[in-house]
């Protein structure tokens, strides 16, 4: 198997130093300054010591020195190398070595960083090929990161020896770092990419499986869609659930963005708030929907991806027509938690405190608690 | 040698033993089949009665093969399988898996119940009635409920029968249309959710509370006027009883929705508590689980409905019914049944099994069954929850009933390893273990259920391999890595049973989509 390994050596440096984030050449720079040591490379070992005799009949690429080509060759594997960065590396040569790597047919890509790492890669490789994180980042809000590097180490050992049968979309998630740094969460979605499903070693045959997460997403489509009303309203996104609805339609939905539907027809895509605002004055409250789902290992349903979704925009539209969906392995993920509506508006995420059933099958629904 | 060691010792039989129909020799003969009768016509003149296209022109392609061959054929399977028979089966959590007593087998394989047909009139099928009846008159002292039906093929079944007579009882009250949605619990058995949807409901899922029991704020959020039934499995398969079961049923009841009890699993509650005392007004019992008739791999078994007789109309038909002019007798006359479950009557062998498993114990032996299952779980769970790694789900309520889920996630978090892992390496032991089905919330999961069969020394070698693999998996990695050693399969790709491309269930199938796949290419 060829796989593409890469570090991104100054992920992580930020957090020790309190900068919440190594994005940006100049806070690179503030942070070496207040006496950050480079981690990612420490982090990927760990990782790397679990799939080590396990790689052995692999093959490696990897840019070279500290973006991944060091550390390999230091533990025995010789990588192809697939460039030789510069000794400052940016999140260009990220996205190089990712479309290098394809170049050369990688099937697989391990790379260890935070949020910004997982974009770059995203930005390049998207849902081409399966990818494994190795979280080093100080923001790690993408599930394309494993917990902790031993257990990314195990899933690099699971697909190596093959073990590796189901793979599932994991979010790419990045807060705007500025933001972040006074004290503003505001996470964006940036996409998905396909991650190995470990939930495939622990599920029995007793029962039988309900299928996969693709095609329970496609039912759940099909259960939201079969419920749509005749003129009515239906505000979606955003996210690979909701889009499914798209799919389920006939429609071109927009991935990362809000839409509209009246009569199973697309009324506006990708929209701005103010047209938002605008598309549901045109109906009566009562006929207004919103379908959203929850993003983010955290559960968050309403700040994250979808600011677009502004306190007014939510006030506008009838608790009782807001219609969640989400995967039963991500409300499984969930378990024990509750959902989390971070508006920006503290009135109005104590207003939507309580509890929402939760689509996550045709016909099944799940109750759910906003805390 | 001591329980560990003989386990140890164990290896998995191998006989690449092929398929039937690939042992198949023209011309041999395992029995001569008998020929019509001597009252009968020829064989000719009977086929002559058929219209001409249900006579077939060529043989069937059945296997040909003689009895020697095909007891070792049987035999050589036989030994590649493992089963309550052949090892201590507690780690099979959830089904209740128990001795079923071999002189049952005699009874239900005697003439009077082989040679028996569905359509036989009743006045010539007085046994086999009486013995439905019966069985039905000991649930009324066991379930405290009035009305039975032992016609469903299964405990899944038997929730496609309670979610029918649902349908039927409000269709009768005119709100079938509106009454849409039907409550259950996240830790009921997962048939609960699935099998509504089957009948055209919409299943709402409550979630547990921080103590297991299930969260009755989100109950109440649930509950509406749209809400047709409820579902509740109790003990959960968490092996957690909701001792507040009753503020559910009465909340239910204030909106005049049905309660419908999930009692599949009954081996920690005979003669403790019962379906009318939690103010259920319906319930199943799978007569092939707690009361001891085989499993049969997925059936044919019974799950059979329990009613109160306000339901009567809405039950399946016929139900079987007494009176001293008619004796035993199928009762059609219920305009406002559900219908029918199941063609004819029910699996019958299965429930002469269960009845003569509660008659020769007795209403003590029934409540001795319990508290023995109990007791036998708890010794368990003591045991297990001191093997290094393990935990169990909702520590803060640490009683149980018949069955525990426990956790593997303190030895995954230690050494990677997890509950995959722990199955892998238990096949090695001659034994086996099952994880958990849905919800996949409880991490690295293992249910286990010891019942009343089973003696103290099963439990302690039982226990003893789990501690073992624990050991091995802090101290022995690379064994993990590498079990089974002793069985012969690796790791099953169980995506095989999921894929229509590649499963067959029949040889035809098989030849389809498999012939020339494995000869050198």
């Amino acid at each position: 198997m060829k796989i593409g390994f890469l570090i991104n050596p100054v992920a992580g440096m930020g957090g020790k130093v309190a900068l919440k984030g190594t994005d940006g050449e100049d806070i690179l720079r503030r942070a070496i300054e207040l006496g950050a040591v480079p981690a990612a490379n420490s982090r990927a070992e760990i990782a790397l010591a679990l799939f080590r005799e396990a790689a052995s009949y692999h093959y490696f690429y990897a840019p070279a020195g500290e973006m991944g080509g060091k550390l390999l060759s230091e533990n025995g594997l010789k990588p192809e190398i697939v460039f030789d960065p510069a000794e400052k590396t940016t999140a260009d040569d990220t996205k190089r070595a990712v479309s290098l790597m394809l170049e050369a047919g990688v099937e697989a890509i391990v790379f260890a960083g935070g949020d910004g790492t997982a974009r770059d890669v995203c930005s390049v490789a998207g849902e081409k090929i399966p990818v494994i994180g190795i979280p080093a980042g100080v923001k790690i809000h993408s599930a394309v990161y494993a917990k902790r590097p031993k257990d990314a180490g195990m899933l690099v050992k699971n697909l190596l020896q093959g073990k590796v049968k189901r793979y599932v979309l994991a979010e790419v998630m990045d807060l705007d770092e500025d933001a972040f740094r006074n004290n503003a969460v505001r996470a964006e979605l940036y996409g998905y990419m396909k991650v190995p499903d470990d939930r495939e070693f622990m599920q029995d045959r007793k029962s039988g499986s309900s299928g996969s997460d693709t095609n329970e997403t496609l039912d759940i489509a099909a259960f939201t869609v079969n419920g749509m009303i005749e003129d009515e309203i239906y505000l979606i996104g955003s996210g690979s659930t909701t889009n499914a609805i798209f799919q389920t339609l006939g429609k071109e939905g927009t991935l990362l963005g809000v839409d509209a539907v009246v009569n199973r027809e697309l009324a506006g895509k990708d929209l701005m708030e103010s047209e938002i605002k605008k598309l549901l004055l045109d109906h009566p409250k009562e006929k207004r929907h919103l379908v959203i789902t929850v993003i983010g290992g955290q559960g968050h349903i309403f700040g994250r991806g979808n600011q677009q979704l502004s306190p007014d925009v939510i006030r506008m539209i009838p608790r009782e027509n807001i219609l969640i969906i989400a995967n039963s392995s991500k409300m499984s993920a969930l378990f024990g938690k509750t959902l989390i509506a971070d508006t920006g508006d503290p009135e109005l995420d104590e207003e939507l405190k309580g509890y929402f059933p939760v689509i996550t099958g045709f016909g099944k629904k799940i109750m759910a608690k906003v805390g | 040698m001591n329980g560990l060691t003989r386990m140890k010792k164990f290896h998995q039989a191998r006989w690449n033993e092929p398929i039937i129909y690939e042992l198949s020799e023209p011309g041999q003969r395992g029995v001569l089949v008998p020929g019509p009768c001597c009252e009968c016509a020829s064989k000719e003149e009977i086929l002559g009665t058929l219209p001409e296209h249900m006579v077939r022109k060529d043989l069937a392609n059945l296997p040909e093969i003689a009895q020697l061959q095909l007891v070792r054929h049987y035999n050589h399977l036989s030994q590649e399988n493992l089963g309550v028979d052949g090892n201590i089966d507690i780690g099979q959590g959830t089904c209740t898996m128990k001795y079923s007593p071999k002189v049952h087998e005699r009874l239900a394989g005697s003439p009077k119940m082989l040679h028996m047909h569905p359509l036989q009139p009743a006045n010539t099928a007085q046994g086999v009635l009486e013995i439905m009846y019966k069985t039905g008159e000991l649930f009324k002292a066991i379930s405290g409920l009035d009305v039975f039906s032992v016609q469903p093929g299964g405990g899944s079944h038997g929730v496609l029968a309670l979610a029918s007579v649902v349908r039927a009882y409000w269709r009768d009250k005119g709100e079938e249309e509106k009454r849409d949605e039907i409550i259950t619990t996240l830790f009921s058995h997962p048939a609960d959710a699935a099998v509504p949807i089957v009948k055209g409901y919409k299943v709402t899922i409550i979630q547990p509370d921080s103590e297991g029991y299930p969260d009755i704020e989100a109950f109440k959020a649930a509950l509406s006027d749209r809400t047709a039934a409820i579902f509740f499995t109790n003990p959960e398969d968490t092996g957690i009883f909701n001792v507040r079961i009753k503020e559910f049923t009465k909340l239910a009841h204030e909106k005049g929705v049905l309660c419908c009890y999930d009692q599949a699993n009954a081996n920690g509650l005979l003669g403790i508590t019962r379906t009318a005392e939690a103010d259920f007004d319906m319930s199943f019992f799978n007569l092939h689980k707690t009361f001891s008739a085989p499993h049969g791999c997925g059936g044919p078994a019974t799950g059979m409905v329990a009613a109160r007789k306000e339901l009567r109309p809405y039950m399946p038909v016929p139900l079987v019914e007494y009176c001293p002019e008619k004796g035993y007798y199928l009762d059609f006359d219920l305009p406002k049944s559900c219908g029918k479950i199941k063609s004819f009557w029910g699996v019958i062998p299965v429930v002469l099994k269960a009845y003569s498993w509660i008659m020769t114990l007795g209403a003590d032996g029934l409540r001795e069954v319990s508290r023995v299952a109990i007791l036998n779980n708890n010794y368990c769970m003591k045991k297990i929850l001191a093997i290094k790694g393990a935990s169990m789900s909702f520590p803060n309520h640490p009683s149980r009933i018949e069955q525990v889920r426990y956790s593997w996630e303190k030895l995954k978090k230690d050494t990677g390893f997890g509950t995959a892992d722990v199955q892998r390496c238990i096949a090695d032991f001659g034994t086996h273990y099952w994880s958990s089905h849905e919800p996949f919330v409880i991490p690295e999961p293992f249910t286990i259920e010891p019942s009343e069969s089973y003696s103290k020394k099963d439990i302690d070698d039982y226990c003893a391999v789990l501690e073992e693999i624990s050991r091995m998996c802090y101290e022995e990695p690379e064994a993990v890595e590498h079990a089974p050693s002793n069985s012969t399969v690796h790791h099953i790709d169980h995506d095989y049973f999921d894929d229509p491309a590649k499963y067959s269930i029949t040889w035809r199938s098989y030849n389809r989509k498999y012939k020339g796949y494995f000869e050198p290419k």
